[in-house]
């Protein structure tokens, strides 16, 4: 795996993941297929990382695995947000969100700030 | 998610797999994949390839995974782990709950034990095992001759001595010393108030500094100022308090000491207590310097600790002493006292010198007390053991219900582990409460005994202990009640069954061995008990009850030597007259010199016309009393007392001991002999009954009586002999002298027995510790005995019915029972004895005057452990003869 890429790609990853096991248990197939399609295949990740991610945020306690049967009977590991997992995804969706804003706000700006001692 | 079916629950029998867990995983993941590039039109082997690219690196992820799944299962581990400890922790209360009885009994037992153990661990520890307090103390050492029985004296060097060896050491940082003679209540402190006494002590200057004590406020002494006089003073910290309140600006104030002003230059902090290292059960007020110049032509006087520079060995010390003690002289006066010192400068640790006499006394209490521990942790197995026969069916049924064995011995373990926790708490209680009693056993003579405290090792001894009897004592019960036969124990778990008889002679062999140790500790208390009592019985040469002292102070002032014998002999008299009028007062008199006190010696007389080789005669103790002392003490005399009228001018007399006269005159009368001090004649009026000298255990050595009229005594110390008991005269002794001198300090009136006492203090201390052990120990014999014969009875109540349904006669059934308990007795006993023979024979260096084959010990022991035997035994015996037949029979 190329590290650099993905040290730059957890963060989002990790909050991907979380947001994708809002609606119920999945397992991990589902989850990239899941985020594929709610970003309109303009998200694409190497399929590899997506698992290592999901086991940290295992060990962390903000997923719980259980085994299950999917859809044709296959044996699957299914992931559920535990309480944690839910208040952490509150936490980073309000960071990102912040962030986004505020990286948006200066790619959007139309002229320099006003000099310091001016404000 | 469907539900999953049932025969899937079990793909993981065999305990988790993370590494299984990952491919399968992965696998699903490439398989779905596969899955759906395959309905998107692919070819089955491109469309492996392809979710095989689009994957990544397979095999990274895979190592990942089980690198994180093999952390996640030992955390769950670790959880579960301590989930059932809890759950075991709740059972096992829950259990204990259920039978109080068993658990306060048992939680008793180890509280004693336990309480016991950390105590003696304190002691041990701060007499033993931790260094002295003072910084690098293992560098200090204790400069003395040979031990012989010839006192203090004999461990004093002269000031010349001090200095030359000082001088020539090469080993030292620096050596220092004490003045070694000093009686308590030495000083008078006036000019604030009522007169008060006070204990002084004079050191060589450098003295602090060696030792490595730091002055909380002001300074300390220097070297320089050992060298001619000095009226400084240094207070120690109690002592500040008391007197002064704690003044912060003391240093630099002048207080009297016997009429001398001497400036405060420092007060010394409150963890050096001299008392405690050098003179133990003493205590001291005050230090002032010790003049050298004055003190040269005084003899052996001061003591000698050196500090030893760093890495120098105690052999290296001691080939560095033999080098310089032929180049030493007593006095550098008289150079024939060159070598004087030959073989007589040994340096030994200061740590060895302070408790090395203790340490066979503390191991023989080790010992002890490690009995107890073993007595009691048998008798905790005894208990287990007991109720886990009742328990088997619960254990069976556990078992069946699919609990392995280990987590049942896990159960069992955390049972006694509950209970020796509870006892180990509760232990340390009553070892706190002891130890903060012993700490302020001022009385009792022992160093260090002052920083007794219950500190961070005591309390790590008592954690190991509680665990290791939780252990040892409750996993073989444990192992035991795991490893029965399940099918066996369910089908039957009531009397008779095959594993109680088992299980009962495994208790009969754990009460035998109870009883063997208890026998050992009851011979040993009573060794120490026999000794002591012989010591007590020891005759002094004095009768120490309803005699006391008190320190009096005169001023004998006067021009010349003799106009001053007259003056104190005036003042003496006049004070013995007044005393002596007290209505309840037996008789009176003045000594400088109490016994049991620190050795001292002046001159070597010889006998008059005798040839004789220096060396031959002994250099005697020198008292120097008054008239009516002899009669007031109490003591034997052949011939007569002084009288007031062997004044300054009339012919020289003595007074000498019994070994003295042995000495000089073997096989005949000393009365009306002379002895011969350089040119004076000294006749010898009387001869005095021996007196023990330093110690009660000790001999005495030869004695000589000087009158305070013709020599000049160093103190005075008037002893009263009272009909009444001493303390009611305290006050009006008192009295009577400030009204002949109004400086007399309010002086301690010590009752004489209480010198006595202090000198046998250690070996009651032991001997009383020891007891108090035997006690636990016997009682904790009994509780054993008492259980194994009950719970017998009990198991046996059918066989005990039918039997007396079958004519056996109550009598009959109790004989019976009662025999079984004392066979368990006697096999203890005669395994006891053997032991406590070979134990007494370690503990002989102990015992005073009592052979380690003292038969009436034996005996006793006997006597006592068969009575307590058959008393433990009596009591379930009386039960059993009163089981009805018809109910037990029908009963089960």
């Amino acid at each position: 795996m190329d590290t650099a890429k993905l040290e730059f790609f957890r963060g989002t990853l990790d909050v991907l993941i979380l947001k994708a096991l809002v609606w119920g248990p999945l397992h991990g197939y589902a989850i990239t297929k899941l985020i594929r399609r709610q970003s309109e295949d303009a998200l694409l990740l190497e399929e590899g990382t997506l698992y290592p991610a999901l086991w940290r945020l295992e060990n962390n306690g903000w997923l719980e695995a259980e085994w299950g049967l999917s859809e044709n009977n296959r044996k699957a590991k299914f992931y559920r947000l535990t309480p944690k997992g839910r208040r952490q995804l509150r936490h980073e969706v309000r960071t990102w969100e912040a962030y986004a804003a505020a990286v948006a706000k200066v790619l959007g700006a139309t002229q320099p700030p006003l000099p310091e001692e001016t404000r | 998610m469907k539900s999953v079916p049932m025969w899937r629950r079990y793909s993981r029998l065999f305990g988790p797999d993370p590494a299984a867990d990952v491919k399968d995983e992965l696998n699903f993941h490439l398989q779905a994949k596969i899955d759906d590039l395959i309905a998107q039109g692919w070819s089955a082997a491109a469309a492996r390839q392809e979710a095989e690219r689009q994957f990544g690196n397979l095999r990274a992820v895979q190592e990942f995974g089980l690198r994180i799944g093999e952390r996640m299962e030992r955390r769950k581990r670790l959880k579960d782990y301590w989930n059932d400890s809890l759950q075991d922790v709740r059972y096992t209360l829950r259990i204990l709950r259920r039978d109080p009885g068993f658990a306060v009994i048992s939680i008793l037992i180890l509280a004693l034990a336990i309480g016991a153990n950390v105590s003696v661990f304190s002691v041990v520890n701060t007499l033993l095992l931790r260094p002295l307090p003072f910084p690098d103390s293992h560098l200090l050492m204790w400069i003395a001759p040979p031990p012989s029985d010839c006192g203090l004296s004999c461990a004093t060097y002269s000031a010349d001595a001090y200095e030359e060896f000082r001088e020539q050491s090469r080993v030292y940082q620096d050596v220092t010393g004490y003045e070694a003679f000093t009686t308590p209540d030495n000083l008078r402190l006036t000019g604030r108030g009522e007169p008060e006494s006070a204990t002084g002590i004079e050191v060589i200057g450098n003295f602090f500094q060696v030792l490595g004590v730091q002055p909380i406020l002001g300074r300390l002494f220097t070297l320089d100022e050992s060298r001619g006089p000095h009226p400084i003073a240094l207070l120690t910290n109690p002592y500040w308090r008391r007197e002064f309140n704690s003044d912060p600006t003391i240093v630099g104030k002048a207080i009297e000491l016997n009429g001398t002003p001497m400036t405060v230059v420092g007060v010394l902090p409150e963890s050096f207590d001299f008392g405690a290292v050098f003179s133990p059960g003493a205590k001291v007020d005050l230090f002032t310097t010790l003049d050298l110049n004055l003190e040269r032509d005084w003899g052996n006087i001061v003591t000698l600790i050196g500090r030893l520079k760093p890495g120098v060995s105690v052999a290296q010390a001691l080939d560095d002493a033999n080098r310089v003690a032929p180049n030493i002289y007593f006095n550098v006066k008289y150079p024939r006292t060159l070598g004087r010192y030959k073989g007589a400068l040994i340096p030994t640790p200061l740590k060895d010198y302070v408790t090395g006499k203790l340490r066979r006394s503390l191991i023989a209490l080790w010992c002890a007390v490690g009995m107890i521990l073993l007595i009691a942790g048998v008798n905790l197995s005894n208990l287990l053991l007991a109720r886990a026969v009742a328990r088997a069916k619960e254990f069976a049924v556990r078992g069946a219900l699919g609990a392995t064995r280990s987590r049942i011995v896990r159960q069992l373990l955390m049972e006694s582990l509950v209970l020796s926790g509870a006892g180990a708490a509760i232990g340390l209680g009553l070892a706190l409460t002891l130890i903060r009693w012993l700490a302020h056993q001022g009385s009792v003579a022992l160093p260090l005994l002052s920083s007794l405290r219950i500190d961070g090792q005591a309390l790590s001894w008592t954690i190991l202990i509680a665990v290791f009897t939780a252990t040892v004592f409750g996993l073989m019960p444990g192992v035991r009640m795991a490893t029965g036969n399940l099918q066996e124990m369910l089908k039957d778990s009531g009397p008779g069954a095959g594993l109680g008889l088992k299980h009962e002679r495994l208790r009969a062999a754990l009460v035998v061995s109870e009883i063997a140790l208890a026998c050992v500790l009851l011979v040993s208390a009573g060794l120490l008990l026999r000794s002591f009592v012989r010591v007590l019985d020891v005759d002094l040469g004095f009768q120490p009850e309803r005699a006391a002292s008190i320190k009096v102070d005169y001023d004998d002032n006067a021009p010349s030597e003799k106009a001053r014998q007259a003056k104190r002999g005036e003042i003496f008299q006049q004070i013995i007259a007044r005393v002596s009028a007290l209505p309840g007062v037996e008789a009176a008199g003045i000594s400088d010199y109490l016994p049991l006190g620190p050795n001292r010696e002046w001159d070597t007389p010889v006998p008059q016309g005798k040839a004789f080789v220096p060396g031959e005669f002994p250099d005697p103790l020198v008292y120097v009393i008054t008239p009516g002392f002899i009669r007031a003490m109490g003591m034997r005399l052949h011939g007569r007392d002084f009288t007031w009228s062997d004044g300054p001018d009339s012919e020289r007399v003595v007074l000498i001991n019994a070994s003295a006269a042995r000495v000089y005159w073997p096989g005949e009368d000393a009365v009306g002999k002379i002895l011969m001090r350089g040119k004076e004649e000294d006749h010898v009026v009387g001869v005095v009954g021996d007196v023990h000298e330093e110690t009660v255990e000790g001999g005495a050595g030869s004695q000589i009586y000087y009158p305070a009229t013709q020599q000049g005594p160093s103190s005075a110390k008037l002893v009263v002999r009272t009909t009444l008991s001493p303390a009611t005269l305290a006050t009006s002794v008192l009295h009577a002298l400030r009204e002949l001198n109004p400086k007399q300090p309010a002086a301690e009136f010590r009752p004489i027995q209480s010198i006595v006492d202090h000198a046998v203090s250690p070996r009651r201390f032991f001997m009383l510790l020891v007891s108090v052990f035997a006690g636990l120990g016997l009682l904790l014999a009994a509780l054993g005995i008492y259980g194994v014969i009950s719970y017998s009875v009990t198991r046996q109540k059918q066989a005990i019915g039918v039997r007396m349904a079958l004519g056996a006669s109550a009598s009959q059934v109790r004989r019976q029972v009662l025999g079984s308990a004392l066979r368990l007795a006697i096999t203890g006993v005669t395994l006891g004895t053997l032991l406590a023979l070979a134990v007494a024979k370690l503990i002989s260096s102990l015992l005073f005057a009592t052979s380690s084959w003292d038969v009436p010990t034996y005996l006793g022991m006997l006597v006592v452990l068969l009575l307590v035997a058959a008393i433990s035994g009596y009591v379930p015996a009386r039960r059993a003869s009163r089981v009805n037949p018809m109910e037990a029979l029908r009963s089960n």
